[in-house]
């Protein structure tokens, strides 16, 4: 629960660099800090302020915009059930009423393992495969109430991490520009 | 029989899709060469020629909005909006998850006629998938030489910049998406005095187009403006990914040739929508998104064309259309729409903010059977304060469009299904 650490301000560098103000890398800044601390402290906001060059206040007033961002800490694994339009009229609120039922909690609630947080989702950008879900924004399209039961009962077992990390973690995969290949920095 | 060319879809089938190596073995990248090879303003004229619609929703012909900037006023930036989040939509996605490619592609030729500075692709926050990808092509496009320093050693220097949002549909508006760009809350600049052309990103000149428009630049630098007029109508050409969902026995993303294809055999295809479930019918359906008023049967023989579905009252939008069959109850459909709305107002107008709001509430007591009957003219009202006169364009009194988008639902549901908002307010006596 802190500061970035080293190698996350490594990486807060790199990301400010890609921009000619430092200001723009604020939201992947503090994906960064999400990504250490499953949620964005009010320290990593701090240090995000120092690093971009504004106030914490600044911090705090872009990221609590953003339905991503948690200020407190949530489950592993971040359910979130789709009830917007296309997945209402096949299924969608049955599937988080179920979801409700299965994890034992309400929605917005984390069950008291700490492993799942229920959440209801607007559109996904999966509307032709309703109902769907995501799991730390990983999609499960045409979900029935037996699939949700399997998947919530495999991820109790310990089963999908390499397809799914732990809440925070959106891409595993991060652009790197090398300095050679650079084209020079915008100055202004 | 819809005619249906794969223009931007052509390598979704194959399993190495997302890749350098699958993208350059079926002809990526030629097209940027032949684009370098042409003076920046001659790829722009080819683009006017094709008259390439814009896919993000406004459909404003892309070359024509590229000509809107100052032309002595640097740096300028593109910034691709990949944000994607309208409800029913469902393309952008598809496009960064499987032909990351072609999208870079097009940001180059695009970056080049417009003589950016740099370029920002911005991917919607939840998209995890689409992340990877793109990091990944753009990682080996700059190794490979395609973006950066002297691409494809013509002396051309070009930054392509992944960046991606964290989870809010207005920041798909195009000046919400630029203050989020720039680190702030996403909320929308009032425009005018400023556009993007002339004042954007930064303050400067800025082009924002949607993922899917500029996935067609390097199907119209290979094959020319006037084979792409050849395709579609000439006055809505090329092909368009449209999400078909709700309903129908196969909902699905389908690429068809753009203002020729109708709905009723989008519905009714069997290489499409392959009919209503259940042998239904169609009750209502919405032509492009969450935010476009609804249509009925007696508009299933238009073309998906802007310019009739335009004229009717409605709008294509970002290619979404969902269709709702006679078990659909309108007052939950259309209150799940206003909900919506209400929840994505960014709040930074009244009429938006308070409007919206205060119609959720209201659907919320009618369908509780707690409605008043005067309650269905109140929402017709409200709706009314948000956007003057419930016609069609929208008029409005918001900053952006988001508030009025709240009023389509609600003017269509009310409008045609009347009775079955009084079925509610007669009920009465609390939820069933
Ligand atoms: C509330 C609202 C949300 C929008 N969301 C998106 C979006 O998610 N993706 C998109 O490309 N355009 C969206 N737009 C349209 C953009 O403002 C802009 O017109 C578009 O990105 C321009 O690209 P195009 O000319 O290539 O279509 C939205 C507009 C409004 C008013
Ligand atoms: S119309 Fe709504 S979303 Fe748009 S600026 Fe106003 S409050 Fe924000
Ligand atoms: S409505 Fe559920 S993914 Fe679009």
């Amino acid at each position: 629960m802190a500061r970035l650490n080293a190698l996350n301000v490594e990486r807060a560098k790199e990301l400010i660099g890609h921009y000619p103000r430092p200001k723009s890398a604020t939201i992947p800044l503090c994906h960064l800090a999400q990504e250490q601390d499953g949620f964005v402290t009010q320290e990593a906001m701090t240090h995000v302020a120092e690093l971009v060059g504004c106030t914490p206040a600044e911090v705090y007033g872009t990221a609590s915009f953003y339905e991503m961002f948690k200020f407190q800490s949530v489950g592993k694994y971040l359910v979130g059930v789709c009830t917007n339009i296309s997945c209402m009229i096949l299924g969608g609120d049955e599937l988080l009423e179920h979801a409700e039922k299965k994890l034992g909690v309400r929605t917005g609630s984390t069950t008291s393992d700490g492993l799942f947080t229920l959440e209801e989702m607007e559109c996904l950008a999966a509307c032709t495969e309703a109902p769907c879900l995501q799991v730390n924004y990983r999609y499960r399209e045409r979900v029935t109430h037996d699939q949700f039961d399997q998947l919530v009962d495999e991820l109790r077992a310990g089963k999908h991490t390499n397809e799914i990390p732990a809440h925070g973690t959106v891409a595993r995969v991060r652009q790197s520009i090398p300095s050679d290949r650079r084209a020079s920095k915008d100055v202004f | 029989m819809p005619q249906t060319t794969k223009m931007i879809t052509s390598r979704f089938d194959q399993p190495d899709s997302f890749t350098l190596s699958g993208y350059e073995r079926t002809g990526g990248y030629r097209a940027l060469r032949k684009a370098l090879a042409m003076e920046p303003a001659a790829v722009i004229e080819e683009v006017k020629a094709a008259t390439l619609l814009g896919r993000g929703g406004a459909g404003f012909p892309c070359g024509t909005k590229w000509g809107f900037l100052p032309p002595t006023v640097f740096p300028r930036y593109l910034v691709v909006n990949g944000d994607e989040s309208e409800p029913g939509t469902y393309k952008d996605r598809l496009l960064m998850e499987l032909d990351p490619h072609q999208l870079i592609e097009g940001v180059l030729i695009c970056s080049w006629a417009i003589k950016a500075k740099q370029a920002f692709l911005y991917c919607r926050g939840e998209m995890a998938l689409a992340q990877e990808r793109l990091a990944q092509a753009l990682n080996d496009a700059y190794a490979a030489g395609y973006i950066g320093k002297n691409i494809m050693g013509t002396g051309w220097d070009l930054d392509v910049v992944l960046h991606w949002g964290a989870g809010a549909y207005i920041v798909g508006e195009e000046t919400a998406l630029i203050e989020s760009l720039e680190g702030n809350r996403g909320m929308p600049r009032l425009k005018p005095p400023f556009f993007p052309a002339s004042k954007g990103l930064y303050m400067q000149p800025t082009v924002v187009n949607n993922v899917e428009t500029l996935a067609n630049l390097p199907w119209i630098v290979n094959n020319g403006a006037s084979a792409f007029t050849a395709i579609g109508d000439p006055k809505a050409p090329g092909t368009r990914m449209f999400a078909l969902s709700g309903h129908v026995n196969r909902p699905g993303v389908y690429e068809v040739d753009f203002g020729t294809t109708t709905f009723r055999e989008m519905f009714e295809d069997p290489s499409l929508g392959g009919g209503i479930r259940n042998g239904g019918k169609v009750k209502a359906f919405i032509p492009g998104g969450a935010s476009a008023p609804w249509f009925f049967e007696e508009h299933l023989d238009m073309a998906l064309h802007p310019g009739p579905v335009g004229a009717a009252g409605s709008m294509l939008g970002s290619g979404a259309i969902v269709v709702f069959d006679e078990t659909t109850d309108m007052v939950k459909a259309a209150w799940r729409i206003v909900k919506f709305f209400a929840k994505e107002s960014c709040g930074k107008c009244s009429p938006c903010r308070e409007g919206t709001n205060w119609l959720e509430k209201i659907y919320r007591r009618i369908l509780d059977g707690h409605g008043r009957p005067e309650d269905i003219d109140l929402l017709m009202d409200v709706a009314d304060n948000i956007s003057p006169g419930l016609a069609w364009p929208p008029r409005q009194t918001t900053i952006c469009p988001l508030g009025p988008s709240a009023a389509s639902p609600i003017m269509s549901s009310v409008r045609r299904f009347r009775h079955e908002y009084e079925a509610y307010v007669n009920r009465g006596g609390g939820a069933t």
